[in-house]
């Protein structure tokens, strides 16, 4: 098993920055279709809060997988006096 | 004469309802503002374009959530350095006042931008209160519950949700059948929000009278409460590597069933089955009625064998059963093709029609209601436009389907079905709590259990109804494209959870 949470660690790395990557060129891509006015603007913003929101929640999962390859996850704490 | 257990019990009742009852009536608060987001709008918000659009929008599918992981950190730093009673009793107070001044502040058309300014505000104050107060209840329970049944008293706490949704949704249909729809859309709609004063006046009459946490008291007498317990959460990697986890190996998951359960479904039904404003929210309260005793059954089987899996399980049920239970909703609603072989009765129709000066067109709008044979009936409209210039092509009249009500058999399917959905819910939430008071020790309890909640919850959950909504109206994209985002998310969560995540956590939380 813990070879496994090292090896899904490098998933995690990698998926991370794939996911904003994705994101970004979602954004742009529906950005430009959207109509003028209120629905260009609205679709902005909407975007905009969307990925700011995710960028360090991703940027959480690539230090998960980090400390999942370095075997942090290879024991979990049993008691507090461990943390 | 009564033994020292009746004692510790009947105190550890009134704990539990105390917290509960709080958490409930914030709940309410917050759910409120969402239900009658629509209505809200109208009233408050301006109609054109320009930055009244962007706060608009800002105020009303992102700012309550997204303001929660903030308010996690701020109140729960708060509850590990001054106590968990004064610091939930706060919130309490602030999502009271904030939710009462909502109903009062004056409409658009009486104070111009300032009202939408005004609710933005407020409901910013709402969603971090609501941030504070869901970590500080959870640990304060977690804190009095003897080992062994942590989860069975936590899972009261977890009931507080799902029941606040349902006092809001409860509330706002017998406010409106009281007034009627007109009346509702024209005032009647701020007195769900001035009821708030007085369930939170009760709260903090219960709360004020409750002690402090034994364990957090403990601590104090022993002058080994946390100096900064924001920098020992996030930068002790021995803490964050755990909020981490906890956040993507649980939360995140256990944030889109619950929204996609008891949101989304109902969203679902009325925005894309177009079933009646009613009929859609009986339908939820009838599946959060019978299955919210099921928060407690699961929380208390937690206790037993552990919470992991039957949090994973809520989450892989989810992965399996959304699409079908979806494509059900709307094979069952489809009263365009029924209609060819069902139709038992048209009513007569009432034509409306609106001339444009500009292009002089008309437009011609022809209602009906139809029944079916099964009993469910349906309007049918039917839009026309009447081209004056000859030379233009006439265009095919559109018609569209509204106010859709189910054959009683077909109701108590679909009951049955978001029923399903909400008892997915009370297995990745019953437990939850439970795990996360296990997961910190009680020095930083507080912070580090409310914010990869609230992330989970406030972030992955509440945005739900929103992305799923946008990725349905993606080019190529079908009615049910929108699920791929909680089932891509409960994946993601389940496969962390199940790899990760040991069975048997720290029972001891007086550490």
């Amino acid at each position: 098993m813990n070879a496994l949470k090292r090896i899904l660690g490098i998933v995690w790395i990698v998926l991370g920055p794939t996911l904003i990557l994705f994101l970004v060129m979602q954004a742009l891509e529906k950005i430009n279709a959207a109509a003028d006015g209120i629905a260009r603007t609205n679709t902005t913003l909407q975007w905009s809060i969307i990925i700011i929101i995710f960028i360090p929640i991703c940027a959480g999962l690539v230090i998960f997988g980090y400390y999942g390859v370095k075997g942090e996850y290879d024991r979990l704490p049993r008691s507090s006096d461990d943390l | 004469m009564s033994k020292p257990d009746d004692n510790v019990t009947q105190s550890i009742t009134k704990v539990i309802a105390a917290s509960s009852l709080g958490t409930l009536i914030e709940w309410y608060d917050f759910y409120i503002f969402g239900s009658l987001a629509v209505i809200i709008g109208n009233q408050l918000f301006p109609s054109d374009a320009g930055a009244s659009a962007l706060i608009n929008t800002l105020a009303i599918f992102a700012a309550g959530f997204i303001v929660r992981p903030f308010g996690a950190l701020v109140f729960g730093r708060l509850g590990d350095l001054i106590g968990r009673k004064y610091t939930f009793l706060l919130t309490l107070v602030l999502m009271g006042g904030s939710t009462f001044l909502i109903g009062l502040i004056p409409s658009y058309s009486s104070i111009g931008y300032a009202a939408p300014i005004l609710v933005l505000i407020l409901r910013l104050v709402q969603g971090l209160a609501l941030g504070g107060e869901y970590g500080g209840a959870a640990t304060y329970v977690a804190e009095h519950a003897p080992p062994g049944k942590r989860g069975f008293f936590t899972s009261w706490i977890q009931t507080t949700a799902t029941l606040g949704l349902f006092l809001s949704l409860g509330v706002i249909v017998g406010t409106k059948n009281i007034l009627g729809a007109e009346v509702f859309a024209d005032w009647g709609w701020r007195i769900p929000f001035l009821l708030s004063i007085l369930l939170v006046g009760v709260s903090i009459y219960i709360r004020m009278k409750m002690h402090e946490s034994p364990v957090f008291t403990k601590l104090k007498s022993e002058g080994k409460i946390s100096a900064n317990p924001l920098k020992e959460s996030f930068q002790k990697k021995a803490n964050f590597k755990m909020v981490l986890l906890a956040l993507f190996g649980a939360t995140m998951g256990q944030g889109v069933i619950w929204y996609t359960g008891q949101f989304y479904a109902q969203s679902f039904l009325e925005n894309t089955c177009k079933l009646d404003f009613n009929e859609s929210r009986y339908i939820l309260l009838w599946a959060i009625l019978f299955a919210t005793p099921f928060f407690v059954v699961f929380g208390s089987w937690s206790d037993k064998v552990g919470r992991k899996w039957i949090m994973l399980s809520g989450m892989l049920l989810g992965i399996i059963f959304y699409r079908p239970i979806y494509q059900y909703f709307i094979d069952a609603t489809n009263v365009g093709e029924f209609q060819k072989t069902e139709l038992l009765s048209t009513s007569a129709p009432v034509v409306t029609s609106k001339f444009n000066p500009e292009t002089a067109d008309s437009v011609i709008t022809t209602t009906v209601v139809k029944t079916l044979k099964s009993g469910g009936t349906f309007k049918e409209v039917k839009v026309e436009t009447i081209h004056t210039d000859n030379a233009q092509a006439a265009e095919e009249p559109k018609i569209s389907y509204a106010d859709v009500t189910l054959s009683s058999s077909t109701y108590w399917i679909i009951i049955g079905l978001v029923f399903f959905q909400v008892l997915l819910v009370t297995m990745v939430y019953g437990p939850i709590a439970a795990f996360l008071v296990e997961l910190f020790p009680t020095q930083i309890r507080y912070t580090s259990m409310s914010l990869p909640y609230h992330i989970g919850n406030g972030v992955f959950g509440g945005l739900v109804p929103f992305i799923a909504t946008l990725v349905a109206s993606f080019q190529g994209s079908t009615p049910l494209s929108g699920l791929w985002y909680p089932i891509g998310i409960a994946t993601l969560s389940f496969i962390i959870g199940a790899v990760y995540i040991n069975n048997n956590g720290d029972q001891e939380v007086m550490d």
